[in-house]
């Protein structure tokens, strides 16, 4: 202590006592108000990853984005800010890289492998935060409420999406894609992110447990089976009236010509 | 022998007491022509019979009530949720009634034939020309058992109270309150409040189950009745006339094919409900005011009318204090009403044009009535496109065309579409004549080339045999009207003169456009094949069929 003590009115000190209280302060801020966020993601961004990323980026994206993912005009949106979330759905649903400019991007299969596109994520993360990869108990359905699953995606999703998910049209030659293949991480995703035409469905809108309602309705419905027989599709009465008329309708037709066909000598 | 005795004393005991041997006797010999589109009509008949019955069925079991309950059943995903009593007892008539499914599956599809073959049945009673006089009242009478099977089909979709249930009700709502000045008190009386409230299930279902198949049944017998009494059309052929029936008496024939077709149809719904789903309301869910699916349609009888919504520009104004809602009351009602209105004012307008008030029993073929097969073929052309439009997010979504290229590919086809129908079929139905025309003169092609001794080549040909014969030479034009016979000089008279008569000329000359039959009294042609000679060497022809040439007491005039 003596040290401190015949130091106590050096010069320096009183600027010394106020930097240590700031700092103290601003880690005990960080811990208890911020800190969870970056915490919890499972994307755990070190360095190596962030660099693979980025020549990953450099590589498959910066034609369209920009070598700093700040966005071409008329091209390609900046990505800074987007999050890992919105990266993981558009580059592990294949629909980016985008193969050619067009009013939507289809699903197709992914060209990066998933450790490749968790790089570029962290790396777009990196730059400027925003909503990074749900983990695996966020987009769980173990315990969800499917019924009120499916309540939530009539009242928000089946206006474009369908009452099944089985996909809508929009204006402008943009769809509502289909829901048959998606993982429930890149469901997640899509409500966190709202890709294409789609709005976001923040925490308040939807509530975390309300998506995972969601997911396990979107995933559980397409294994329902279908118990008054071929499903037409799922995509409303279109199909059943073609049945109606090319099924129906053509038979009884043809038993007609059959019934008063002239059978040989037996009507004559 | 026994048994004979039995039935015979059974007979006995009736006839002493109900004195109806004769009539069932008119009944078992009263003769039906025979043709496949003739059974059309039955289609419909028998699927209006298997709709009662299965619809019965389900009245068992049916609450229609908008109560809300909670969901207790079997249908696991949608336990504890909030719904109607209507939606849940549905639900339940598909998971926990015994054969409740496929009878509800049965009743729809039955529903969906009964359109699907009154459409097919309008559309060749329409160009066999079977609906002219005497029969213009049991065509009215279609028209009406149509649009009540619109209503009908309409309500039933409504009564499950799932999502598209609302939805539907909803259009139909705002139709109602677009009607000028009394809509929005039409609606509120319907639906006794604000949409949905709690009295519109109840009251489509009194309208479904009883007073529309009321008035169907009703209009379906008077229907029945007036082809009974009228006695049907027939088909162009040898020994068939303006004033006999041919075809094979009821009993055996008729009935035997008849009964066999009524089971073809149980058969062909019992099929189709077996092996494949229709509206799933399971997965619908219950109806949410705020909530709407994709590809929401109507059943396809209401599909035309859904595309003409879709179709129409947003054009509402405000006027004199009212709101206008263009936007729905013209597509709702014009489109339509120019199907309907324009089936229902044909024949008299062809009786008109024609002044051909004369009976019609044997069929026109098609190509025969160019005009009038132009005009059908154009109609059908016109609800066709507002058809397609009324899929149109399905359409483009699965064919990958932007949606408003649809829409704008049906505002431009509903008007151009119908005019090119028209066209290209009247010139197919004059190409058709023209085709005839030359197998009357020339005889039908062998395909045999013949070296004549002086070194020439002849096409072998042979005449047209007696049935083919009969059909080709069943055309008849009506007799012109006097203005156009009028000489220079003469006064037309009064039915022709002024720009009422211009038109009705005008008008003459394009429906009774066609090419004219070669002249059967030989004057000019003189190759070996006119008309004479074709007759006269059909000598091995069959003859007539067994049973037939019975023209039915034989009153037709």
């Amino acid at each position: 202590m003596s040290w401190i003590t015949a130091r106590r009115r050096h010069p320096a000190a009183g600027y010394l006592v106020v930097a240590f209280v700031l700092v103290l302060i601003g880690t005990a801020y960080a811990v208890i108000t911020g800190g969870s966020a970056s915490a919890s993601s499972p994307v755990s961004a070190n360095s190596a990853q962030i660099a693979q990323g980025r020549n990953l980026f450099l590589e498959d994206c910066a034609t369209c984005h920009g070598m700093f993912a700040q966005g071409v005009s008329g091209q390609a949106p900046g990505l800074i800010g987007v999050g890992a979330a919105a990266v993981d759905f558009q580059v592990s649903t294949g629909r980016m890289p985008a193969a050619k400019l067009g009013a939507e991007n289809p699903r197709k299969p992914p060209r990066l492998t998933p450790s490749q596109t968790r790089a570029v994520a962290a790396y777009i993360q990196s730059l400027g935060g925003g909503p990074p990869i749900p983990s695996a108990a966020q987009v769980s359905t173990y315990g969800a409420n499917v019924g009120l699953g499916q309540q939530l995606f009539v009242a928000n999703c089946a206006a474009c999406h369908n009452f099944v998910g089985a996909g809508g049209t929009l204006t402008d030659g943009k769809y509502a894609p289909a829901l048959t293949q998606s993982t429930p991480t890149q469901i997640y995703e899509a409500m966190l992110t709202g890709p294409e035409a789609m709005p976001v469905f923040n925490d308040l809108t939807v509530t975390p447990q309300e998506k995972r309602d969601i997911i396990a309705y979107v995933t559980q419905v397409r294994a329902l089976p279908n118990p008054g027989g071929f499903s037409l599709g799922r995509i409303g009465p279109v199909t059943e009236g073609l049945v109606a008329f090319l099924g129906l309708l053509f038979f009884m037709v043809l038993a007609a010509l059959w019934i008063t066909a002239k059978h040989g000598k037996a009507h004559e | 022998m026994s048994v004979e005795r039995a039935l015979e004393g059974a007979g006995t005991f009736l006839d002493d007491r109900l004195h109806a041997a004769r009539g069932v006797r008119v009944l078992l010999r009263k003769v039906f022509p025979d043709h496949w589109s003739f059974l059309l009509g039955e289609i419909i008949l028998y699927s209006f019979i298997i709709l009662l019955l299965t619809g019965t069925f389900l009245t068992l079991w049916f609450q229609p009530s908008m109560t809300d309950v909670i969901y207790h059943g079997s249908y696991i995903p949608l336990r504890g949720v909030r719904m109607s009593e209507a939606y849940a007892s549905t639900l339940n008539i598909s998971f926990d009634v015994r054969g409740g499914l496929l009878i509800r599956q049965i009743h729809h599809w039955a529903a969906d034939l009964f359109m699907a073959a009154i459409m097919a049945h309008m559309i060749r009673v329409f160009f066999t020309g079977a609906y002219r006089k005497p029969r213009e009242i049991n065509w009215l009478i279609g028209i009406v058992l149509f649009t009540l099977g619109m209503f009908e089909g309409l309500f039933g979709y409504s009564l499950p109270d799932d999502l598209l249930s609302g939805a539907g009700l909803r259009i139909t709502e705002g139709i109602l309150q677009s009607l000028p000045i009394v809509g929005t008190y039409l609606a509120f009386f319907l639906f006794g409040g604000p949409f949905p409230g709690h009295l519109i299930i109840p009251r489509l279902y009194i309208l479904h189950v009883l007073v529309i198949p009321g008035l169907i049944l009703a209009l379906v017998t008077v229907h029945l009745f007036l082809m009974f009494h009228q006695k049907h059309t027939q088909m162009p052929g040898k020994g068939r006339t303006n004033t006999n029936v041919v075809g094979a008496p009821m009993y055996p024939y008729f009935m035997a094919k008849t009964g066999a077709f009524f089971f073809f149809t149980f058969a062909a719904l019992a099929l189709a409900a077996t092996f494949t789903q229709i509206n799933p309301i399971w997965l619908y869910g219950p109806y949410n005011p705020v909530a709407m699916s994709a590809g929401s349609q109507p059943d396809f009888y209401m599909g035309a009318l859904e595309g003409s919504l879709r179709m129409f520009p947003a054009w509402q104004w405000v006027m004199f204090g009212h709101t206008w809602a263009f936007n729905v009351f013209v597509p709702a009602l014009l489109p339509l009403g120019i199907v309907f209105g324009g089936a229902a004012i044909w024949p008299f307008l062809e009786q008109w044009i024609t002044g051909d008030r004369s009976e019609h029993h044997l069929n026109d073929r098609p190509r025969n009535a160019p005009t009038r097969t132009a005009l059908g073929i154009a109609m059908i052309t016109f609800y066709g496109v507002l058809w397609a439009e009324g899929a149109n997010d399905i359409i483009a979504n699965h064919l990958d065309i932007p949606l408003y290229t649809t829409t704008w590919i049906a505002r431009v086809a509903w008007l151009v579409a119908p005019i090119l129908a028209y066209i290209i079929t009247k010139r197919i139905c004059l190409g058709l004549q023209r085709k005839d025309r030359h197998l009357l003169e020339h005889g039908v092609e062998t395909g045999i080339i013949r070296q004549l001794p002086g070194g020439e080549f002849i096409e072998e040909t042979r005449p047209v045999d007696e049935e083919a014969l009969a059909v080709l030479t069943s055309r008849t034009l009506p007799p012109p009207p006097p203005a156009l016979e009028a000489a220079e000089g003469e006064v037309p008279p009064p039915g022709m003169r002024g720009a009422l008569g211009k038109v009705r000329e005008r008008l003459y000359n394009v429906v009774t456009e066609s090419i004219p039959l070669p002249d059967s009294h030989g004057n000019g042609h003189g190759n070996g094949h006119t008309l004479e000679a074709v007759g006269a060497d059909e000598h091995d022809q069959p003859s007539l069929p067994a049973g037939s040439g019975q023209s039915d007491g034989g009153n037709q005039h």
